[in-house]
Order: C-alpha cells, then sequence, then structure tokens
C-alpha cells in the first residue's frame, strides 16, 4: 500500500544516518504490507533504502556461508542448485528450499524479499528464523556509530514481533557456519491450510561431534533449542521430557494459526519424528513417520507438495475426474 | 526518474512512499486491481522487467529504469493476430474467471510460470486468491486441460445460433476482463471528475461510547483537507444499511455519522481531502472526546437482565425492533404439532448445540463509491443538480431509494448506477459507502470517492451471522424424523440490518425439507457491541443447514440406518406442505418441478463410483494413522425471496438488426448477463452475441430490487424472457405487414425474419419498415418474483483424516444440484464450484475473530485464510434432469445454495470418518486433532457413550 507519510527515500546502509521515524527498507515487503502507521506510536517519515549497498546476496566461504541482510528469497532458493557449493558436502543446504516453500507467500514475493527482512520482522513463524536457527546462524548488527556485533539469530529473535535489535540497528548478515551445512538434517513444518502459514516448524541436525540438535519455530513465540551431546542421544522419552522441560506452557504461540495444544502436542510429534529419522530409528516396514510437507518419505530431498493437489486429474490422488452430466 | 510503462515511458514521478500499484494506476493501467493492498491476495501482479511482483508492496521508486508489464501490455509482446498473450487466450477458451477481479493478476502470475511451476499449480498460484470460481475453471485455463466431452458436445452449435438455452456462452464481458479492460467501480480515468476529493473514515477504536464532543481544527489546518464531517453534518434520518425491497424489513437503527459508537470500527468522522494523503492525514489529526462505555460483546451477555441496551434510545414501534431494552432485534416462536410427545415417541434422541462463526466475504474488490452532482436536465419538480453515485454495489435501485430517503431527495434527483462489481455474495446488499460520499458530495459540490482498505472490510463492513443452535431431535427406528426442536441466537451485531431476515430465512427452508409432524423454534437476533453481521450467500440457511444436517446425521447414525436413506425417507416430496414455523404453508412457494430424489442418486452413485476408482488405484489405505469416511448433506432453497422482487426489462431491435436488453440487475461475476442474452436470444430465434446487454444503472429501466437472493436468472431473467417473447411477437407481425404474409407463417432467424418458408427479410430491413410507420419495435418485461419454485443440492465428501496430526483430506467432493433447465451449464457449473470452495473455506478455515475489547483482529488476509488453489479440490457437478414451471424455460436459482449444504457434508464426512461430532465451524486440523484426543481421553476413562455409537455404514 502507498506510505503517504513517507517524505523521502534515502539510499544509505550507514546506521549514522538513521532518525527517529526512519526505516530500514530491504524488499518492502513487510514495510508496504502494514503501513507506515504499523511500526510504532507515530508513522514512518522515512525510508532508509538498503537496496543499493552493494552487498553480495550471497558469499561462500570455506567455513561457511555469508547471507547478506539483502539476500532475496528467490536467490537463497537458487543457491543450493549453483556451482558455488556443489560438491561441497553441505547436506545442510537441503533445508533451504523447504524454509523458503514454508512462506506463505507465493514465488512472487520472494522475488522482493529477503532474508534480513524476515528475521527482523521477527514472526514465530519465519522461515528464515527457522532456518537460519537451525543451522547455528550469527547475526552480524552494525550499530550507530559503525561498530558491529554478532548475535545468534536463535537469539535475535525474541518474541512474537519482538527482537534483540535497537532502533537504528542495522542486520547486515547472518553466517552460517560450515560444521552445521555439514551436519545431517531433518525438517518437518505443519500448517492448518495446504502450503498455508506455518504452525509447527522444525529443523533437527545430527553432528557427529556436536549431537543432536534441534530447533522449534512456529509453534513457539521464539526459537528454542535443544541439544543433546553425541555420546548420549535421545530416546522417545528423553527427548518428549526435554521438550516438556524447554518449552513452558506459555512460551507457545496463540493465534489463528494454530491452538497452543495442538503445537504444543504437535511440537513433541514432530521432534520425535526428526529424532528417530536421523538417529536412523525406522519403523517396521523400514519407512520414517513424515508429517506435514516440504520433506519426502526419506527425509532426503524437497517434496514440494506433499498435499495432494485434487485441481488437475492428472495429479490428483484419489480425486475424481471431473464429471458433468445431466442424467438422461 | 524513467519508469517505462508496457513500452511508454511514465509521466510523472512516483512519491516516494508510493508503491508501484497506484502509480500504475495513476499512468491509467487500471487494470491492476487492488484486492488487499498487503501483498496477500495477487490482483496486483505486474512484471517489472520480466519478474512477477506484487506491485502493492513495490516501492516504486524502485522501478527507476525499469521496465513494467502490466495487463494491458500483456498482449503486446506476443504477435498472434488477436493481440492477446496465449495465456489471455487460454483463459477466454476456458472462462477461467467470474467477477474477473482476480483475473488480471492471475494471468499477469500464470504467463511467467516454466514448466516445472505448471506442473505444481497449488504452490505456483498460492499467491493469487479467487473467491468466485472454485480454481477450476482457472486450472483448465493455465493447464489448457483439453474439454472433456461433455463441453464439446454443450458447445456444438446448432441451428446456426450459437447461445440458446443449454449452450456454454461465454460471458460478454470475457474480452475485457482478459484484457484488464472492464471498468470496475474505480476505474474512472481523472478527467471524467475534475476535482476528485477523497474521502477516508475515522473509525472508534472502541466498542461502545459516546462522543462528547469533536474537535477537527488540527485536521482542517492540514493542507489538502477540505472538509471534516461528523454527526453533526449527518441527517438525523435512521435508516439501516440492509437493502430490501421493502425498506420495512430492517430495523431502522442507523445514521449516517451518529454521536454514538457502538462498535470498534464505526464511522465517527470523515474527512475529504484533495489527496488520500491528505484525508489520511487528517483522519489521524481529528480528536474525539469519547465518554467509553462498557461493551456488551456476546449475546450471552446482551440477554442478560441489566445488559445495558445498545439501542435503547430507540422506539421499538418507529424503528421496527422487537424488544430494544432486552437488545432483541427480532424473534420467532413456533410450535407445530407437539414436540414433547416427538421426542417421547423417539428411539433415538440427538442433543447438542452447534455454532457457526463470523465469516467475511472477501469479495476481491472491497467497497467503493464515487458520488458527483450533476445538473438534472427536467429532472423533477424541485429541479437543482442530481446526486449520481458510481458503486460496488448489488443493488443499485435500492441504493437510490435509500440515499433518497436518508438525504430528503426525490427519487428522480438520484441516480446509482455500477461498473463491473468485483464480486459479492451478499456484502454489497447494504449501503456502506454511498450514503457518506453523497453526503460529502452534496455539501461540497464536488466528485467525492472513498474506497475501502481490506482492514476496513473485515472490521467495519458486515459478516455472516454468528448463529449458536441448541439443538434436540428425534427419530424412531423405522426410520422417522419424530421430533426437531430448535433455540436459535442469532449475533445481529451492532446494527439489525438483515438479521430479521436472516433469522427467518435461515428458519425456514432447512425446517421445511423435512416432513415432520413436531417442529418447535425459538430464535431471537441480539444486538451486540460487534462489527454488524449482514447478508452472506445462503441468507441464514447455510448456518441452520449446518446444525440440522449434522442432526439428521446423527439420527440415522443412531438408528443405524444409511443417511442418506434416512433423508430421503423423511424429505418432502411434491405434494408434501413445506413447513417450517407456520402450521400453513407459504402461500405463493410451489414445487415448480423436483430433483431432490435425483440428487440423492447422483451423489450416492458418485460416491460409490469414487470409492470403486480408489479401490483401483490402490490408495483406498493411506497408512496407519488415517481413517476415511464419507458424508453427505441436502439443502433446499426457495428460487426467489419472499414478499416481491422485481425485475424490468427493455428490449429494442437496434437499426443494425441486433438487439439491446436494458436490465437492472448487477453482474458481479454471477454470470446473469451471459443468462439474459440467452433467454433473449432464445426468444427470439438469434445468437446471444447479437444480444448486447446494458445494466446496473438506475436511468436505464424502472425498477430492479437486485442481485440478491438469487434472482438474477429467475427474475430478472424471466422479465427478459418475457420482453423478448413479446417483442419477437411484434417484429413477426412487422414483417407480416410488410410481406402480407400471415403472422403465424413468419419465424424469427439469427438476422431475419422468414415468411412462408421463403421470403426472407432482414431484420434491419424489418426496423427500416416498421420505422417508417411510426412503429418501435420494442418491448419491455416485468416479472414479480412471484409464485416461487424450490431448488435442492445435495452435497457429498470422501474424506481422510490424519489422527495423529488432525490433517484433514479431501478425498473426493461431489455436488448434485437441482438447477431446473440449466440455462448455461458451464456458468452454473462454475457457480457451484465458487460455492462449494467458498463453503470449504467457511467450514476449515475462516473466522473473523474479537478480541476482549470487541475490536476485529483478523483483519488482513494473512489472519483470515480464504481457500487458496492448494486448498481446494475439484469436484463433481451433476445437475438433476428437471424441468421448472415456474422459472423462466424452466430454469431455477443456483448461486447461493451450492454453498448451503458443503459444511455438514463435510462434518459428516469427518464424523464418519473418526466417530467425533464436530459441532463448531471452523473444523480446523488443530481442533480435529484435539476433537480426536479428547474422544481417545474419555474412552480412556470408559464413559465414551456421549455420541450415539456409528451403526450404520456410509453410503456407497
Amino acid at each position: 500500500m502507498d506510505l503517504n507519510t513517507i517524505e523521502a527515500v534515502v539510499p544509505t546502509a550507514d546506521p549514522a544516518d538513521f532518525r527517529d521515524g526512519d526505516a530500514w527498507l530491504a524488499g518492502g515487503t513487510v514495510l508496504f504490507s502494514y503501513g507506515s502507521y504499523a511500526f510504532g506510536p507515530r508513522p514512518l517519515r522515512r525510508l532508509l533504502d538498503l537496496s543499493r549497498a552493494g552487498w553480495p546476496a550471497v558469499t561462500v566461504h570455506d567455513d561457511g556461508l555469508e547471507l547478506a541482510a539483502t539476500c532475496t528469497i528467490a536467490e537463497l532458493y537458487a543457491l543450493p542448485g549453483s556451482p558455488a557449493v556443489t560438491g561441497r558436502g553441505w547436506p545442510g543446504l537441503e533445508l533451504i528450499r523447504p524454509c523458503c516453500d514454508s512462506f506463505v507467500a507465493s514465488f512472487k514475493i520472494w522475488n522482493v524479499s529477503t532474508v534480513g527482512g524476515n528475521i527482523c520482522t521477527s514472526l514465530p513463524a519465519g522461515p528464515m528464523t527457522s532456518l537460519c536457527a537451525g543451522l547455528d546462524a550469527v547475526a552480524t548488527v552494525i550499530g550507530a556509530g559503525g561498530a558491529t556485533r554478532t548475535v545468534p539469530v536463535a537469539e535475535l529473535v525474541t518474541g512474537d514481533g519482538t527482537n534483540a535489535l535497537a532502533p537504528g540497528e542495522l542486520l547486515r548478515s547472518v553466517r552460517i557456519p560450515a560444521s552445521a551445512l555439514a551436519s545431517r538434517v531433518a525438517f518437518r513444518r505443519l500448517s492448518l491450510s495446504n502450503l498455508g502459514r506455518s504452525g509447527v516448524l522444525l529443523i533437527g541436525r545430527l553432528d557427529p561431534r556436536d549431537g543432536l540438535a534441534l530447533t522449534v519455530t512456529a509453534s513457539t513465540k521464539r526459537p528454542v533449542r535443544l541439544s543433546f551431546p553425541a555420546d548420549s542421544p535421545p530416546d522417545a522419552e528423553r527427548l518428549a521430557a526435554a521438550v516438556g522441560q524447554s518449552i513452558p506452557a506459555e512460551l507457545y504461540h496463540d493465534d489463528q494459526h494454530g491452538l497452543p495444544a495442538w503445537r504444543r502436542d504437535m511440537t513433541g510429534r514432530l521432534a520425535e519424528e526428526i529424532r528417530a529419522e536421523l538417529l536412523g530409528e525406522r519403523r517396521p516396514d523400514g519407512s520414517v513417520a513424515v508429517s506435514g510437507d516440504f520433506w519426502d518419505g526419506a527425509g532426503r530431498g524437497h517434496a514440494v507438495s506433499a498435499q495432494p493437489s485434487t485441481q488437475r486429474p492428472g495429479a490428483s490422488r484419489g480425486a475424481a475426474d471431473p464429471s458433468q452430466r445431466k442424467e438422461a | 526518474m524513467a519508469i517505462e510503462i508496457n513500452g511508454t515511458p511514465a509521466a510523472g514521478e512516483p512519491r516516494p512512499g508510493q508503491c508501484l500499484r497506484t502509480f500504475v494506476r495513476e499512468q491509467g493501467n487500471f487494470g491492476v486491481k487492488k484486492g488487499c493492498d498487503a501483498g496477500d491476495c495477487g490482483a496486483c501482479t505486474v512484471h517489472v522487467d520480466g519478474t512477477p511482483v506484487h506491485s502493492c508492496l513495490f516501492p516504486a521508486v524502485r522501478a527507476d529504469g525499469t521496465a513494467v508489464t502490466t495487463i494491458e501490455g500483456l498482449g503486446a509482446a506476443t504477435d498472434n493476430g488477436d493481440g492477446l498473450h496465449p495465456v489471455q487466450e487460454q483463459f477466454l477458451a476456458e472462462q477461467g474467471f467470474q467477477c474477473g477481479f482476480c483475473t488480471a493478476g492471475m494471468m499477469m502470475t500464470a504467463s511467467a510460470l516454466d514448466e516445472e511451476q505448471k506442473a505444481n499449480l497449488p504452490r505456483s498460484l498460492k499467491g493469487n486468491l479467487c473467491r468466485c470460481t472454485g480454481y477450476r475453471s482457472i486450472a483448465d485455463a493455465v493447464g489448457a486441460e483439453p474439454h472433456g466431452a461433455a463441453d464439446e458436445a454443450a458447445e456444438s452449435v446448432r441451428d446456426g445460433c450459437p447461445g440458446r438455452l443449454g449452450d456454454d456462452v461465454p460471458a460478454p464481458a470475457g474480452n475485457a476482463v482478459v484484457t484488464g479492460a472492464a471498468r470496475y467501480t474505480l476505474d474512472v480515468p481523472p478527467e471524467e471528475l475534475p476535482g476528485l476529493l477523497h474521502l477516508k473514515v475515522l473509525r472508534s477504536a472502541h466498542a461502545r461510547a459516546r462522543i462528547r464532543s469533536i474537535d477537527a481544527s488540527a485536521a482542517l489546518a492540514i493542507p489538502g483537507v477540505v472538509a471534516v464531517l461528523t454527526h453533526e453534518d449527518a441527517p438525523a434520518q435512521l435508516f439501516s444499511t440492509a437493502q430490501h425491497e421493502i425498506h420495512t424489513d430492517d430495523p431502522d437503527d442507523t445514521r449516517v455519522l451518529d454521536d454514538v459508537v457502538r462498535f470498534a470500527g464505526q464511522r465517527v468522522a470523515a474527512v475529504v481531502a484533495e489527496s488520500v494523503a491528505a484525508a489520511e492525514a487528517g483522519a489521524r489529526a481529528v480528536v474525539v472526546d469519547y465518554e467509553l462505555l462498557e461493551p456488551v460483546l456476546t449475546p450471552g451477555d446482551a440477554l442478560r437482565p441489566g445488559a445495558p441496551a445498545i439501542h435503547g434510545d430507540k422506539d421499538a414501534e418507529a424503528s421496527r425492533i422487537a424488544r430494544p431494552e432486552r437488545n432483541v432485534v427480532a424473534e420467532v416462536h413456533s410450535e407445530l404439532g407437539d414436540v414433547d410427545a416427538g421426542l417421547a415417541a423417539a428411539d433415538v434422541i440427538h442433543e447438542k448445540t452447534y455454532r457457526t462463526q463470523r465469516v467475511q466475504h472477501v469479495a476481491l474488490e472491497t467497497h467503493a463509491a464515487i458520488a458527483w452532482l450533476e445538473p438534472a436536465s427536467g429532472a423533477g419538480p424541485d429541479g437543482g443538480d442530481r446526486l449520481v453515485v458510481r458503486s460496488s454495489t448489488q443493488v443499485p435501485f435500492l441504493a437510490k431509494r435509500t440515499l433518497a430517503r436518508i438525504f430528503g431527495l426525490s427519487e428522480e434527483r438520484v441516480r446509482v448506477l455500477t461498473g463491473r462489481v468485483g464480486g459479492g455474495f451478499g456484502g454489497k446488499q447494504e449501503v456502506l459507502t454511498e450514503d457518506l460520499v453523497a453526503l460529502a458530495a452534496l455539501k461540497l459540490g464536488r466528485p467525492v470517492q472513498l474506497e475501502l482498505t481490506r482492514t476496513e472490510q473485515f472490521a467495519a463492513t458486515t459478516t455472516r451471522h454468528p448463529f449458536e443452535i441448541r439443538l434436540k431431535a428425534g427419530a424412531s427406528r423405522d426410520g422417522s424424523l419424530t421430533a426437531l426442536q430448535l433455540d436459535v441466537t442469532t449475533d445481529a451485531g451492532a446494527y439489525g440490518n438483515h438479521s430479521p431476515g436472516v433469522m427467518f430465512h435461515g428458519c425456514g427452508e432447512s425446517l421445511a425439507v423435512y416432513n415432520c409432524a413436531n417442529k418447535r423454534v425459538d430464535a431471537q437476533a441480539v444486538y451486540t457491541n460487534t462489527v454488524p453481521s449482514g447478508a452472506f450467500r445462503g441468507y441464514g440457511l447455510s448456518q441452520m443447514i449446518f446444525a440440522i444436517e449434522s442432526a439428521v446425521d446423527e439420527l440415522a447414525a443412531g438408528i443405524g440406518m444409511d443417511p442418506l436413506e434416512f433423508r430421503a425417507r423423511n424429505m418432502v416430496r411434491p405434494g408434501d406442505d413445506m413447513l417450517s414455523t407456520q402450521p400453513e404453508p407459504e402461500e405463493d412457494v410451489r414445487y415448480g418441478s423436483y430433483g431432490l430424489d435425483q440428487c440423492i442418486s447422483l451423489v450416492r452413485d458418485a460416491l460409490g463410483r469414487g470409492a470403486e476408482r480408489l479401490r483401483a488405484a490402490g490408495l483406498d489405505d493411506l497408512g496407519p494413522e488415517w481413517v476415511a469416511g464419507t458424508g453427505t448433506a441436502l439443502s433446499m432453497i426457495d428460487t426467489v425471496p419472499p414478499r416481491g422482487h422485481y425485475s424490468h426489462t427493455r428490449l429494442r431491435l437496434r437499426p443494425d438488426g441486433g438487439y439491446d436488453a436494458a436490465v437492472g440487475t448487477a453482474e458481479f461475476g454471477n454470470g446473469t448477463t451471459t443468462v439474459h442474452a440467452q433467454l433473449a436470444a432464445t426468444a427470439l430465434g438469434t445468437a446471444a452475441s447479437r444480444v448486447a446487454v446494458r445494466q446496473s444503472d438506475t436511468d436505464l429501466v424502472d425498477h430492479d430490487t437486485g442481485a440478491f437472493g438469487s434472482t438474477g436468472t429467475v427474475v430478472a431473467g424471466q422479465a427478459t424472457l418475457l420482453a423478448a417473447q413479446e417483442l419477437a411477437r411484434r417484429i413477426r407481425a412487422a414483417a407480416a405487414a410488410v410481406n402480407g404474409a400471415a403472422e403465424e407463417d413468419c419465424v424469427l432467424e439469427a438476422d431475419a425474419v422468414v415468411c412462408a418458408g421463403t421470403r426472407r427479410l432482414p431484420l434491419a430491413e424489418v426496423y427500416d419498415a416498421a420505422a417508417r410507420l411510426g412503429v418501435d419495435l420494442a418491448a419491455e418485461g416485468r416479472w414479480g418474483g412471484t409464485p416461487r419454485s424450490v431448488a435442492f443440492n445435495v452435497h457429498g465428501f470422501r474424506v481422510a483424516v490424519n489422527t495423529g496430526t488432525g490433517e484433514l483430506r479431501i478425498l473426493q467432493s461431489v455436488q448434485a444440484a437441482d438447477a431446473g433447465v440449466v440455462v448455461n451449464p458451464r456458468q452454473c457449473r462454475g457457480q457451484i464450484e465458487g460455492g462449494i470452495a467458498q463453503a470449504l473455506g467457511a467450514a476449515l478455515y475462516e473466522e473473523v475473530r474479537i478480541d476482549d475489547a470487541g475490536r476485529v483482529t483478523t483483519d488482513i488476509l494473512r489472519q483470515y485464510h480464504v481457500p487458496s488453489f492448494a486448498d481446494v479440490p475439484r469436484s463433481e457437478v451433476c445437475f438433476a434432469d428437471t424441468n421448472d414451471e415456474l422459472g423462466p424455460l424452466g430454469a431455477k436459482s443456483m448461486s447461493e445454495s451450492p454453498f448451503n449444504p458443503v459444511a455438514p457434508a463435510l462434518a459428516n464426512a469427518i464424523r464418519n470418518a473418526t466417530g467425533v461430532r464436530f459441532g463448531e465451524l471452523p473444523i480446523a486440523r488443530d481442533r480435529i486433532y484435539l476433537g480426536l484426543k479428547e474422544k481417545a481421553a474419555a474412552e480412556a476413562h470408559g464413559n465414551a457413550a456421549t455420541e450415539p455409537a456409528r451403526a450404520g455404514q456410509p453410503s456407497r
């Protein structure tokens, strides 16, 4: 929508330029969606435009990935197929596409929406928060004096729409360590509607050195991390107890995208599915349990839609052939 | 700044905070629509350097140096003769639209899809919402599915005149819709409205308050602000925003601007300014001193003794409010037979409270209106200017009456017209914008425009009435329904618009469809300090049918009978009195035709075939945690609302031998324009394409009650048919006179009259000959909407439920409809598919939520999930073979009613699959899971017998 209170769009990436009434403009999909009255008691006056900062969207280092805050979701989605990362032995990259697909917004929004913008919006269901928290990403934040600080993304998001950024601070980038990318990963997600807003999103990581790490997002107001040392992997019971202890009832998010009681039980369920998948425990028939969408039964690859599409007869699972007939 | 739009450099520069959507519209590209202005609906999709984006989220300044393509430029890149992009051709060929408001964005998205994306439309199109079609025709357009045999047969040309009764005639506006040229309410070039002002509404944040004072001085000091209008400027006349043929059907309880606030979101002041930005700033600067009062947010609280009377200042008789001192808008209490005796005679009794939620229409075009004054050319005795209002309305003629009444004008001094209307669903059977722009235009003498935001739609327009239905019903083991007792409370919200009608209608056909000697109804509509409820597709029936059809399913289970068999035993058949709350049937409702029995059979057979298909495909077992089941529900609807629904059509032969039809009813995707052309073409022996239909302008015809109550075909169409039949007689007579033939020997053909089998007189010559004799070959038709018939729908679902997560999959969806003779099968199928999709939203996802202070919290589309492409299954649609004696050429209405049986059929299927009865909508996945968990816990405690055992097997 029009932000009619905006008096100027200033191309800058320097926090020293930030004044009261300013907002950082990355993709703009949040600012222009909620409007200039939605971000504080007073309307926004200026947009500080990051699009000319010239930050490379993705930089691949031997010790990990650096995603600029202005990296678009479309650029991120393309990354797993790019030569820059092929052959690096980073199974963690398999999380990228399911996380992108966890946006309720379609691919068109991805063309402008950014990684940093999603993290800074700090919604419980923010898929970039899920991805980055799940892969131990660390954010680099620039302050007003130009000083930078780092903070784990899992700690940057502190609640439903709240984060640890001070006014005017600028998220510059997130770094995903190679160690996290090198681990085996698993992903689970549930939504109340097909391809809809995440109600529960869990990411698991198994590393021979660090052990099993679980990151809970969407169902909780902020990311919750659980980790279990490599030498004592949890069984189902221990995992359930740990989930129960780590997430008090009031930390479960309560909005129209899922009742807290459902989110709690689904968090436990998905956590157990991930535990079993990563620890190699199979069901009697040899399969792994996969609830929800965007993850295939083998725990590998990217099932774009586990939900059967019933709109096209050829793609439908059990849906009827269209018939339109008149009984004689 | 250099922005190129469709190959042409844009004039002017965008404002700093402007989004690309409004910028390209300012440059004249009206095909770019606003559905949400927040990135959710996709109606504003454009390409920036070839990349599809939502232009409402795209900072216009960032388009500097880019080439922007809008729907107006999409066809330019392709050189195939017709100037249309292949996607546009496909949408036209498949008629992948109804109201057309989402269509440009849909096509801009579809045209950018690669093959991989096309193979996964649920994912690729989830960013484009359509509220009308249910996505099937869109899938066919994007996927360019080959036509089925039925389609091909229907499209065969008969008699060289395609487009008569029973043909799949495409919508006349199709080309305009797919090219973005169709003009909706606000698609008016600025040069046509010089001096246009913009109005923004300051709305109350409080659910109940008295306004002590309003200080507009700061607002008036803002540059560009022209006026601030408050209750002091508003007429004292009370009215209802609801629009009916008889205005006394609704309580007079509303003012244009009031000094009492009754819901959060109510209008407090209107700020009129030279720009939207100035009006917004002005609205922020108005200072209101409220005396805050404790709100009453639920019917239960409102009915409590001593509760504040929300309209306690009104006179019951003058305002037609049943009991204003007790917050009761309307009530009905009735008993047919002896319900207590009927319950005593029952072998099985089902007793449960059912609840339905607030649901929003979410027509893609928000409410909007423009008012201006035009010089009255001999317009009436009182002289002066004439008020003209262009509005997004289903009821232009009723809006005209209401405006005349509010502002004390003669009806001749008011004209209301529409452009193409971007969806209605009942939400536009109200006056919610027209009165404000009229007030401002009358006061300021300049054109004034008001466009509601999507958030205003949610927070401050109308919703479906929430119903609480305490139901008790009994059945005997022989399969008889012995008693039906209903205690109904509906939540009117803050104003009584439509509340009496919705309550009465809801308690009408839902009960009348069953023969049951003992029926008791106690119903009341209750004021609360919440967003007003209003007309919504189904008009009370969907809520009541949810409860009754759920109960019928439980009773069938209780006596161990197939639910469809139980329905078939108890449903009315021709000759049976249709009774609900009165001992005598409605005197003008008849069985003009009857196809309910066929609908039951069609659904039963289709479900049987579906089961067979699943088995054959090895898909009948989804895995250990999945349970499956089937469910059905039926519904009946009177084909016309009661107490008069009037239409008037003028039809004339043009000098070129074509026909002009002027009709009153509005086109908002319901397809009635096509139906009018087809009915006229059939009577005139010509092709639908030779009948040009103009509509929805109070200057065109005398009167039209409006496009609601599913009347576009059966009332307005009947008027057109009568006009066409009369005109055909006159043309034959004229030709006979010219030819010296007998009138009965003259036959109308597409463009000529053939007399005595040989002499062929082109219609243009007939026109000339008649003109020389001073004969005007024109005719009028009128219809008053009575007597009325009944139409039927039966829905069947096969579902699977994941007991571990609550996930619901619809494996099969089938609806059988008794629409009489189907004038346009493709279009009628589209109405049914759209009704199913909208009903799935209400059944599974949608809920307007209100917080403890009475404020709507689900005020953007991300918080209010309407079904996306990914959510809607492809439904089978079957038609009963009937021919109505009352409807035009045997047709019956079919626009609201497909909605009505869907939610209970789904609830019944879920019950069949899981054993759990869900009595509250929406039945979302989280609630399914928790319901199953609760049942398991109860069973673990050994007291599982709270619900009747599922003795009967589902229908096959």
